[in-house]
This record gives structure tokens, C-alpha cells and sequence, in this order.
């Protein structure tokens, strides 16, 4: 038996691992795309920070690890996919035959039409190449001009604040981290990162990249020119499938898979953000594109893949996120449900605030910011679906109580105590 | 270390907010709590002011144990003139409101003036605040600790309350944190009240260190074995709180009953702890569902009850917050509230202890002014006309009830029952029916049974009180060694060593009941490795001392000399008429002259000039 | 058999000692905020529970991590925080359905309790037996963690 899988991020590792702990002898091959050893895409930010060496970003930390568990890790771009042959083409000629295949290349960041975009000083910040580049244009002081202010910009947005550069966000969006924050939250995050001295522009958007003094000159639709050694962009990111094009796995936004992760097309499996799977929340096909998720997925397919069956039963989308020291989270359908209770804790003074969406007596969503302690408690009671009981409405009125009415909850279900 | 060395002030009249240093220098000689902040009080008010004035401070003071592992180390005390007796008012309180004070970064808090309008005080480490309470005025302790919660947004956050007894002034109201544990006694809640202060909410982050933390380890391991092993502290008070003495001082023939017209009570095994303990016929529970522990303490002595659901008291509207579990019967109030009234009736009892956290009333005065009034009612001095149609009988639940809901709200007769039983029966023209002494109510230890418990009320600084010195513990419990409770003989040094003792243990930051099973000994080492500076039995012992005549300075600055250390005149000219105590009145006088010596007090209890440059006062 | 953490709300008192000796053990300083394991307290209900982490063999955190900085302790079975290893990405606290993992700001990293590496403080401290390090069968413990479990089905089929 030949396990291939292609794509060394979380879901690729976590699989192969999976693999292994499943089937002692079968041969695993773990194909990846960059030079670096396995790494996380997360990390790279607080390498940017200079929280940790490159090394610090590596998804395993000991030393011959993938060795010591007789996993295969080789370099190289797929380029082609033959399913009916179970080959896969690469970038140098080469071929690689499997028994099973499991794709796991994740996702890129999207290049949005803006005239411009093509000169120097201007990055992604998805790779450690990347970062690498990112980290010589950002010294001290430095003009630097982020475009999006969503998930992944807003981390880096931090990154950059940490690193003293002169910074202006440019967003499109009426606040920050529209698609995980709403309204209030946004907005505290917004005037949060002004207080801190970040340039926040909101439902603004970049019109065209020229040459300017410090290197280049960002104009907006509003007529705003702003000088900046270093355009990083941030716009969103889409599945990494060209190499799919007559391959006959199906494709939506992302590749396509049932509850057991496999693709239409025979022994063929995909995992992580390439893929679009079950939502938790929705009950439908979704890209949620985080890392929880693509290491659940990992996990759930490597397990398919060695003969155990089992069915994803959905991942729940939760995010958190730190900028310049503010924390926010949210879990689920935080934006609430048609016909569902929705409450809030509001303390605008300390920068705390607590959104709690139920559909009828179960917590569907929530998202908070500010708040540090058992967060987690969120996600307990959304995935397990707990009828809340009298606690709704003590939550209702006071939602800040919810570590109380999860252990109630809990002990109510499960009687702790014995 | 112990100490966080850091004193807020808060001045009400301006809204002024400051922080300042402990003064360390005052904390060698005094401690903390009780001392500490007496001092304070001394160095900084008029001895003659009004209590209820604004020129009167009251301070919320922790000890340097307050906090720590040391075992009920999460105590604070109110310092304050209080209203009732006039003299100093010192009143400690558990739950877990002080440790938390503690971890907002502060030893203490001294409030001064009196608000423009009805605020609260929030303390979350060095955000402080006053806030409106406008709204909150008019309502209950239970629910104004429900409204800050939810208005700070903070589950954790932890709240001291006065209730409407407090706001209008009722002579014994208290605060209370916590829901149900009370800074309780001398009236703290009206102080509180007169400044417009309806609460202190505080959450903290800060942690306390001491001084050597390996010694310290040691010496609290070594106490709470101690308390472990002891039968009262590992056994009784766990298992039966201070319920546990309802049989024990009932058979000592010390039980004061129907406003010590007799000392024991017929009823007493009713409302005992064994009695709380029995399943009910309603619902098959027992009144007592669970203990619980303060702050740190290892002997969780208290207790959390319901009350019978088919009880009449829970019958009718209005009545969803007595239905669930809250602080539950306590020996004081079990005895106020039923044997000084002649009630048995144990789920009226609860009902009444449930009420009195609710508005913040102190069951012991409650009780025994309820009792008093009983007693004119009985004698025929005020009847229905008077009471508002309230049938004051002895022995009547209903009567009781209704007379507690009134002073809680301080509505109809209620607000005379709310002058305490010294003015209340002064009004009527029969003092003599008032069990005080310095118009404070006196607890559930007949003096004709327990004679120190005589000398002990007689000389209390803040009016009568069995915390000033226990010395039942001797008399009765035979800790730490066995006295005969008949006799007068060395009860004046015993009650000298309990007074300076029990001072020095207020002052530390634990809890009292500890010394059922500490010596200083004990206690010594803790303080020791806690604090900076050398805290050996004897400098406790004199720390005890010098705070006692801080206190007696104090009084008598104020006005109340010598021959108000005195006892009502049922003590002291008509005996006791059953038990083992049978003939016996009260044998004060015999012992009094021999205390003020040992005290090194003139023959008419002013602390010579020797003693307080001997104590450097 | 491995030991574990045994809590049992009947017996506890809300004294909060378990809460001071995890302070003091971590953080060297008498502070029940710092606390890993804390006392729920039902006033109404008359029960406290104590509540921390219960090292599930599966750990939601561990998986989470992106960088490998939650190990799994051979000997005592205790899921690690390394500190020199976390970023301080904090997706193990929102990926906990317990919720006992915590940021702590003050050091920018994650802490969870660590069962003193087996020999766990809150229960040495504890007056009353509602907390010990024992291998008796916790049925309401395991219950909890099969409870969680339903938050990923892929981690329990292993
Ligand atoms: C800066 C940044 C911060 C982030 N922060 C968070 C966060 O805080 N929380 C969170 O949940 N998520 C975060 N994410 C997202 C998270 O990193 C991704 O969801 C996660 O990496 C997805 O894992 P994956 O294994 O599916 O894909 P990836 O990690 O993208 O791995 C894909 C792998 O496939 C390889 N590959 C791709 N194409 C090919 C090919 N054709 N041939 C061979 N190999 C190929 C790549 O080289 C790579 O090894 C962040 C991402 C970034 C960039
Ligand atoms: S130490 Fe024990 S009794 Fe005290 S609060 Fe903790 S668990 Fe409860």
C-alpha cells in the first residue's frame, strides 16, 4: 500500500501521521511544495515578531520526526493528476504512482485586479519566502501599507504594529474583520488599533500602485496617496487546484468531498482549505480555511484512507485573533439565526464584549473580545448542543455568566460528580 | 509582604479618589484589620462626632493574612463610630468580598464625607470608581448584589451591601457581602447608609506574597492539622456549624430565653443543628443542604439551607427568592430569632435568617429587640394599638415573621423595633427589659450560666459581645483549659487573656473561631512568617493589648466611662430559675475591680498613665 | 494506571485553598485569578464545583496547535505547555470545548494545568477530599469527556 499526500501543511502532517498510527508497514509519502520542513502558515507572524526562529514555525518539533515514523517527506509541485492511472505528474517530469491520494495543498492568496500590483515592495504574507521578504522591507519606522484588514490581515496587521512600522490598513469593508466580527466587535477592534496608533481606513479601496518616494505610492478610489516601502496584501486567499484541471475531481469553490473526505474520483481524498466540507453550523459543504479544521480534516480522512470508516460530521468555523494586544473570537453562526434569542455583554470601558446567539435553548453562535478565560466553553456547548435549560434565560440577562451555566450545564447532563 | 502596603481613600462629599501608603509604622504596633484601622479611625476622627454624620469614617480593613493560604485568612472588619452603641464599632465578616479587596491591590479603604447622591464604590485593581445607585436605592442586599453584577458585567466580582435598613438608618443594620456573611453587629449599615453608599463591588488580579513563603507553608500546614484534629474545628462546626452549641449551652443552663426571663429553652432541640439536619416531611430534605467555607477557611463552619416548601412562610407572591438554597441558620441567630423570642419553629427561623441577609439586619439585635418587645407586649406596656396589630406573644412564628419583614423594611412598627431594644424599651418607660449593654443587644450566653460571659459583656468596647472574649470555650468547652461557668474566680485574667487574644486575631486577617483549636502558638509562627518584623506570642498578646485600650480610649473619649460597664438588672438581681445554674445571678461586681486592676485601669476603668506609656499609646 | 484528578463538588466547600496552591505553585504569589482550576460556585443550588482541565488523551488543544508546543506527558499523562515552543496563537483556547485553556497576556503564552507534573498541588491543599490524584473510576469525569467528545468524532474513533 502506497499512501501519497500531497501537501505538507497540518492536514498533510496530521494525515500521514494518522496514517501511520493506523497501518504499521503501508509506505507513506508526503509531498510538499516548499523547501522549508513542514511548517504553519500561522506561525509566521510571530516569526515576523521575531517570537520565534524560522524553526519555531515547524509543525513538528523533533528531530527526525517524520523518519522515526516512516514517513516520506520529498519536495516537489504537482502539476498534473491522473486519477484512472493514480499518477501524479510533477513540475521536474517526474511521476508518482499511489494506491491512495490524499490532496492537502491548502490554499493561495488572491491577487486582486489593482494596476500596480506586479512591482517590487509589494507581498503576500503567506509563506515563510514571503515573510522573509516582508521582514527586510519592515524596519522600524518604515511606511508600510496593508491591504485588508480581514482574518489574516488583521494578524499581520499585528505582526507589522509589533515591528514599530508606520502602518495604514486599507480596508474595503465598513470595519474590520467583517466576515468574523460583527458591527460592534469590528468597530471596537477598529478604534482599538487607531488608539494604538494604526492608520485604520475603512471602506476604502486601493485603486492602483505606483512608484512613489519611499519606493512605491498607494492610491485609493478617494484620491489618497500614501507613500510605502512595503505593500503587503492580504485579499482573501482561493484553493490551490489549477493542477486539477482534467483530472475529474469535481470542483465547486473548492474540491468536493462526501462525510469520509473522498473526491469523485476513486481512491482520491482531499483535506484542509483546498477542500469544501461540512459545516458544523450549516450543515453544508463550506471552505472555513482555518487550522483547527485542516487538521480535523487530516485526521477524519487519514482514518477513511486506512479502512476505518469514519464520518465528518461537521467542523465548527471559530477564529480567534489578537491585534495589538485585543483579542476577539467567534465560533459558529455568530451572527444568529432567523428566529433565534441573541444576547450581548457590552462593557465598552474595559473593551470586553460577549455576543451569544441561541436557536431556541442551544448557544449556535457567539463571539467575544477581550476575553481570555474559558473561551473554549463556547465551542463546548455549541458542538455539543446542550438544551441550556434555565440557563438561557440567566444568559439572556447576563451573558457574561457563561463559564457558570456550562459547568451547570454540564454537571446538570453528566453529573460530574458521580 | 502580607500587607500590599497600600491604603484607598475615598472622600464621598467630592468624589475624590486617592491612593496613599500604608502607614507601616502603625502596622508594627497594630497589625492590621481591627487595630490597623482603629488607629486610623483615631488618628483621623473625632472621638464626640455623630456617627451618622459625614464627619464620621468608616473603613474597610483587611489583615496581613487576609488572602493567603493561612486557613480562614479572608476576613475584613468595618471600622467605624457606630450608631447603635456610640462607641467604636468593629465588625468582621468571611465569604470571600476582603481577599478580594485584597487582590484589587489594597489593605484598606477609608471612606470619608457623605455622597451628594446614592452611589457605590468599584474597585477593579486601580480602576476605582463611584457610581451612580440611584436606582439601586430602595433595594434589597439580594438584589442589589444581583443588579452590580450584571451592571460590571463580572460573574467574579464580589459585593458589600447595605440593604433599605441600611439606608434608613436602622441602628443595627449590617452589611453584607457575599449574599449572606455579615459585617454585622453595632449598626456598620447605617454608617453606610448615612454616607449614601450602597455598596462596595471589587475583583482583583493582584496576588498577596509573604514574607518567607517556605516557613509560611509550614507554620498554615501545621495550623490546619491542628484545626483538623481538634473536635470542634475537624468535627462540630463542619459538620453542625455554631449550631452545634444549642443543645451544649441549653444543658448549661445559659441559654437566654424569652428575654432571659429563663435560661434554658424548651424548645431548643427544635432549631438545633440536629434538628436541621432531619429530612422533612415535605419534600424529604433536611433544612441543611450543605457547609460551606469562607475565604481559605478549612473548618467551613457555614451553613447553606432551604426552607420547607410547604412552610407558610413561602406560601403567597413574592416569595421565588427563599425557594432555593442561601445562608442558612447560625447558633446567634438560630437562639435571637427563636430561644430569646420563645420560637421553635425551625423553618420560621430560616425565613427570618434569610430575611435578615436579604435587608441586612443583624439577627442577633433583631432578636433579641423583637424579644424585648415581646416582653413589653407580655407585661402589657404596648399592645396591638402600638405594635400595628402585631400579637407580640412569646412563642408566636407568625408574629415573629411579620415583625422581621417589617424591619427590614423598615415599615410600621418596624421602624421601632429598628432603634434596638435599649431605645425601644427606654421609649416605653421599662429600660429595664433591654438586654444591652452600651445599648447593644448581648448574645446567646446567659451570664447567670457562663459568669466570664457576665464580665465579658460588661466590658466589650463595641457593647455587648461574645467575639470580644469567648470565654465559653473555657467555661464550657474546656479550651484551652476547663473553668467552672458558676463560679467568678479567675474569670477577670481569663477574660483579660480572650480580650487581647481575640484582638490581635481580628487583626491578623482570620477567623476567631480558629482559636476553639489555636493557641497563639499556633498562630504566632503564621503571622511571623507572613510579616516583616518579629511577630512572637508576646507581641500578638501586646499588639492584643494596646489595640483594647486604643479602643477603650476611644469609648471613653466619647463619652462612656466606666459605669457603663455594667449589666442589665435581670442579670444581676433575679436568678436563674432552672439548670445547673438554679439561684445564681450574675457576679459582676466581684469581678470587675479585678479585671480593671489587671488591666492597669483605675478603680473606675481609666487606663492609668502607666499602662498606656507601658503599651506606647 | 494513570492517575488523574478526582473532583467531587459533594464534598467541596468553596474554601478556594486549591485555588491559592495552584496560584502560588505557577505564579509564586497568593493570586485565585491565576488560578488553572476554579470553583464554580451555585449559591442557589448550594454546591460548588471545582472544574480544570481533564487531560483528555486526545487533546483538542494538543491537535490544534500549530506548533507542536502541547506534548503529551509519557509518564503522567499530562498534556504540556512548552513554553519555549508556544507563539501564543491562542488556538488552543478557543479549540478546548472545556475551556480550560487560558491566554495569559502577562507572558504572551498559553497556560493549562499541568497536574504539578504528578503531584498536583490543589489536591494536597484541598481540606475536604473534593479534590485527589487517584486512579479510582470517575464516571462523571470520563462521562464529561465522552460528552465533549461528540465535539469531534474523528478524535475518539482513534
Ligand atoms: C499569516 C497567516 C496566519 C494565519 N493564522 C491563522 C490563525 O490564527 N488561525 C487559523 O485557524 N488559521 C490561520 N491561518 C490559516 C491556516 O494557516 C490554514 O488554514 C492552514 O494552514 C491550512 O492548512 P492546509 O494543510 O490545508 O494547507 P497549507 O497549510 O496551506 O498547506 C498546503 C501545503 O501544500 C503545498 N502545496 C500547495 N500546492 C502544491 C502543489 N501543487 N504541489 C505540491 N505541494 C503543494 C504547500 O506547499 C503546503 O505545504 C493563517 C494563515 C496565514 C497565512
Ligand atoms: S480546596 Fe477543596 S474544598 Fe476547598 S474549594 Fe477547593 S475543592 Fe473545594
Amino acid at each position: 500500500m502506497h499512501y501519497l499526500v500531497l501537501g505538507a501543511g497540518p492536514a498533510g502532517v496530521t494525515a500521514a501521521e494518522t496514517l501511520r498510527k493506523h497501518d504499521k508497514s503501508a509506505k507513506i509519502t508526503l509531498l510538499g511544495g516548499e523547501p522549508e520542513p513542514p511548517y504553519s502558515r500561522m506561525a509566521i507572524p510571530y516569526y515576523l515578531i521575531e517570537k520565534v526562529g524560522e524553526d519555531g514555525t515547524y509543525l513538528r518539533q523533533t528531530e527526525g520526526h517524520y523518519e522515526q515514523h516512516g514517513i516520506d517527506y520529498v519536495h516537489g509541485t504537482a502539476v498534473a493528476l491522473q486519477g484512472k492511472a493514480k499518477r501524479l505528474k510533477l513540475e521536474d517530469g517526474s511521476e508518482l504512482q499511489y494506491d491512495k491520494l490524499l490532496i492537502c495543498t491548502g490554499a493561495s492568496p488572491i491577487s486582486p485586479p489593482v494596476p500596480g500590483l506586479d512591482r517590487p515592495g509589494i507581498h503576500n504574507c503567506w509563506t515563510l519566502e514571503d515573510a522573509r521578504h516582508i521582514a527586510e522591507l519592515s524596519q522600524k519606522g518604515d511606511p508600510v501599507v496593508l491591504m485588508g484588514a480581514g482574518f489574516i490581515g488583521s494578524i499581520i496587521l499585528e505582526a507589522l504594529a509589533l515591528k514599530g512600522v508606520n502602518l495604514t490598513v486599507v480596508e474595503m469593508g465598513d470595519r474590520m474583520v467583517p466576515r468574523m466580527l460583527d458591527e460592534t466587535a469590528g468597530n471596537m477592534l477598529k478604534d482599538w488599533c487607531i488608539d494604538k496608533g494604526v492608520r485604520v481606513l475603512t471602506s476604502t479601496q486601493i485603486s492602483e500602485v505606483t512608484d512613489g518616494s519611499e519606493g512605491l505610492t498607494v492610491h485609493t478610489k478617494g484620491g489618497e496617496a500614501l507613500d510605502a516601502r512595503l505593500l503587503v496584501v492580504a485579499a482573501g486567499v482561493q484553493p490551490n487546484i489549477s493542477f486539477l484541471a482534467s483530472s475529474g475531481v469535481e470542483i465547486d469553490h473548492g474540491i468536493i468531498v462526501d462525510q469520509y473526505m473522498r473526491t469523485s474520483v476513486p481512491d482520491v481524498y482531499a483535506a484542509g482549505d483546498v477542500c469544501q466540507a461540512i459545516d458544523f453550523s450549516t450543515q453544508k459543504a463550506e471552505m472555513l480555511a482555518i487550522q483547527p479544521v485542516a487538521v480535523e480534516h487530516g485526521r477524519i480522512a487519514a482514518q477513511n484512507m486506512a479502512g476505518k470508516p469514519t464520518p465528518h460530521e461537521g467542523s465548527l468555523n471559530m477564529n480567534v485573533l489578537e491585534a495589538m494586544g485585543l483579542i476577539t473570537a467567534s465560533f459558529g453562526l455568530w451572527m444568529g439565526v432567523e428566529g433565534g434569542d441573541s444576547c450581548r455583554m457590552h462593557d465598552p470601558e474595559n473593551n470586553r464584549y460577549l455576543r451569544l446567539e441561541f436557536d431556541g435553548n442551544k448557544l449556535v453562535g457567539g463571539q467575544s473580545v477581550g476575553l481570555t478565560e474559558h473561551v473554549g466553553m463556547l465551542r463546548g456547548l455549541i458542538q455539543t448542543e446542550l438544551d441550556l435549560g434555565e440557563w438561557k434565560n440567566k444568559l439572556m440577562k447576563s451573558p457574561e455568566r457563561l463559564p457558570e451555566a456550562y459547568v451547570a450545564v454540564a454537571q446538570h447532563n453528566f453529573n460530574i460528580s458521580a | 509582604m502580607a500587607w500590599t502596603r497600600k491604603v484607598l481613600r475615598i472622600n464621598l462629599t467630592s468624589g475624590e479618589i486617592t491612593t496613599e501608603p500604608l502607614n507601616m509604622e502603625w502596622a508594627q504596633k497594630y497589625l492590621g484589620q481591627r487595630g490597623l484601622a482603629t488607629k486610623y479611625l483615631v488618628e483621623e476622627t473625632d472621638p464626640k462626632v455623630d456617627p451618622l454624620s459625614p464627619d464620621n469614617k468608616m473603613i474597610f480593613a483587611t489583615g496581613p493574612l487576609t488572602g493567603t493560604c493561612a486557613s480562614t485568612g479572608g476576613r475584613y472588619s468595618v471600622i467605624t463610630k457606630g450608631p447603635l452603641t456610640g462607641a467604636i464599632a468593629c465588625s468582621n465578616s468571611g465569604g470571600y468580598f476582603g481577599p478580594e479587596l485584597k487582590f484589587s491591590g489594597y489593605d484598606m479603604v477609608i471612606l470619608e464625607g457623605k455622597s451628594p447622591k446614592p452611589v457605590y464604590l468599584s474597585i477593579f485593581d486601580d480602576k476605582v470608581k463611584l457610581r451612580d445607585a440611584s436606582h439601586l436605592w430602595g433595594k434589597s442586599v439580594w438584589d442589589t448584589d444581583d443588579a452590580i453584577k450584571a451592571e460590571v458585567q463580572d460573574p467574579l466580582a464580589h459585593v458589600a451591601a447595605i440593604g433599605v435598613s441600611g439606608e434608613k438608618g436602622v441602628l443595627y443594620s449590617c452589611i453584607v457581602n457575599n449574599k449572606h456573611r455579615a459585617a454585622g453587629r453595632s449598626g456598620v449599615g447605617a454608617v453606610m447608609g448615612s454616607k449614601n453608599l450602597k455598596a462596595i463591588v471589587a475583583r482583583g488580579s493582584n496576588g498577596v506574597t509573604v514574607e518567607q513563603p517556605q516557613e509560611f507553608f509550614a507554620a498554615t500546614d501545621a495550623g490546619k492539622k491542628v484545626l483538623k484534629e481538634n473536635a470542634v474545628t475537624g468535627e462540630g462546626l463542619p459538620a453542625f456549624g455554631t449550631q452545634v452549641l444549642m443543645n451544649v449551652i441549653n444543658e448549661t443552663g445559659a441559654m437566654p430565653t424569652r428575654n432571659c426571663r429563663d435560661v434554658q429553652f424548651e424548645g431548643a432541640h427544635d432549631i438545633s443543628a440536629e434538628a436541621m439536619a432531619e429530612p422533612r416531611r415535605s419534600d424529604g430534605k433536611a433544612n441543611l443542604s450543605t457547609n460551606q467555607g469562607c475565604f481559605a477557611c478549612t473548618i467551613a463552619c457555614g451553613r447553606v439551607s432551604t426552607i420547607d416548601p410547604q412552610h407558610y412562610t413561602l406560601q403567597g407572591e413574592g416569595k421565588d427568592q427563599y425557594k432555593h438554597a442561601s445562608g442558612g441558620l447560625e447558633y446567634e441567630a438560630a437562639w435571637a430569632l427563636g430561644s430569646a423570642t420563645g420560637v421553635n419553629d425551625l423553618d420560621a427561623l430560616t425565613y427570618a435568617q434569610f430575611l435578615c441577609n436579604e435587608h441586612g439586619l443583624d439577627p442577633i439585635s433583631l432578636g433579641a429587640t423583637i424579644a424585648a418587645a415581646m416582653d413589653l407586649y407580655e407585661e402589657g406596656v404596648i399592645n396591638q394599638d402600638i405594635t400595628g396589630g402585631l400579637d407580640l406573644r412569646f412563642g408566636n412564628a407568625k408574629a415573629l415573621t411579620e415583625a422581621v419583614e417589617l424591619t427590614g423594611t423598615a415599615e410600621g412598627f418596624g421602624v421601632e423595633l429598628g432603634l434596638g431594644s435599649a431605645r425601644l424599651c427606654a421609649k416605653y418607660g421599662r429600660p429595664d427589659l433591654s438586654m444591652t449593654v452600651k445599648k447593644q443587644e448581648f448574645p446567646a450566653y446567659d451570664p447567670r450560666g457562663i459568669q466570664g460571659m457576665g464580665l465579658t459583656y460588661a466590658t466589650s468596647n463595641r457593647g455587648a459581645c461574645h467575639l470580644r472574649s469567648y470565654t465559653v470555650s473555657s467555661e464550657v468547652l474546656g479550651i484551652p483549659e476547663k473553668t467552672d461557668p458558676l463560679v467568678t474566680e479567675g474569670k477577670a485574667a481569663l477574660v483579660k487573656a480572650f480580650q487581647d487574644a481575640t484582638a490581635a486575631v481580628d487583626s491578623a486577617g482570620i477567623c476567631v473561631f480558629t482559636t476553639f483549636a489555636w493557641t497563639m502558638e499556633d498562630i504566632a509562627p503564621q503571622v511571623n512568617a507572613a510579616c516583616e518584623g518579629n511577630w512572637s506570642v508576646d507581641a500578638l498578646m501586646e499588639v492584643g493589648e494596646r489595640i483594647w485600650n486604643l479602643e477603650r480610649q476611644y469609648n471613653m473619649a466619647a463619652g462612656i466611662l466606666g459605669d457603663q460597664d455594667t449589666l442589665p438588672q435581670r442579670l444581676l438581681k433575679e436568678a436563674a430559675k432552672v439548670g445547673p445554674a438554679q439561684g445564681l445571678v450574675n457576679g459582676l461586681d466581684k469581678m470587675l475591680p479585678e479585671y480593671y486592676e489587671l488591666r492597669g485601669w483605675s478603680t473606675d476603668g481609666t487606663p492609668t498613665g502607666e499602662t498606656i506609656s507601658r503599651l506606647g499609646l | 494506571m494513570q492517575l488523574a484528578l478526582v473532583l467531587d463538588p459533594a464534598k467541596c466547600t468553596s474554601c478556594k485553598q486549591c485555588e491559592m496552591a495552584c496560584a502560588y505553585e505557577n505564579e509564586q504569589t497568593f493570586n485565585p485569578a491565576k488560578s488553572r482550576i476554579r470553583i464554580f460556585d451555585f449559591h442557589e443550588d448550594g454546591r460548588f464545583v471545582p472544574y480544570t482541565c481533564t487531560q483528555c488523551d486526545e487533546a483538542w488543544c494538543q491537535q490544534a496547535c500549530p506548533v507542536n508546543a502541547i506534548t503529551t506527558d509519557p509518564a503522567t499523562g499530562v498534556k504540556l505547555v512548552h513554553d519555549n515552543l508556544c507563539v501564543g496563537c491562542k488556538v488552543c483556547t478557543i479549540a478546548c470545548p472545556f475551556g480550560t485553556v487560558n491566554y495569559n497576556a502577562a507572558t504572551g503564552k498559553v497556560i493549562k494545568c499541568d497536574l504539578c507534573m504528578g503531584d498536583p498541588a490543589c489536591a494536597k491543599a484541598c481540606p475536604t477530599g473534593a479534590i485527589t490524584y487517584s486512579d479510582v473510576e470517575q464516571a462523571g469525569f470520563d462521562k464529561m469527556r465522552a460528552w465533549a467528545a461528540k465535539t469531534d468524532s474523528g478524535a475518539q474513533a482513534t
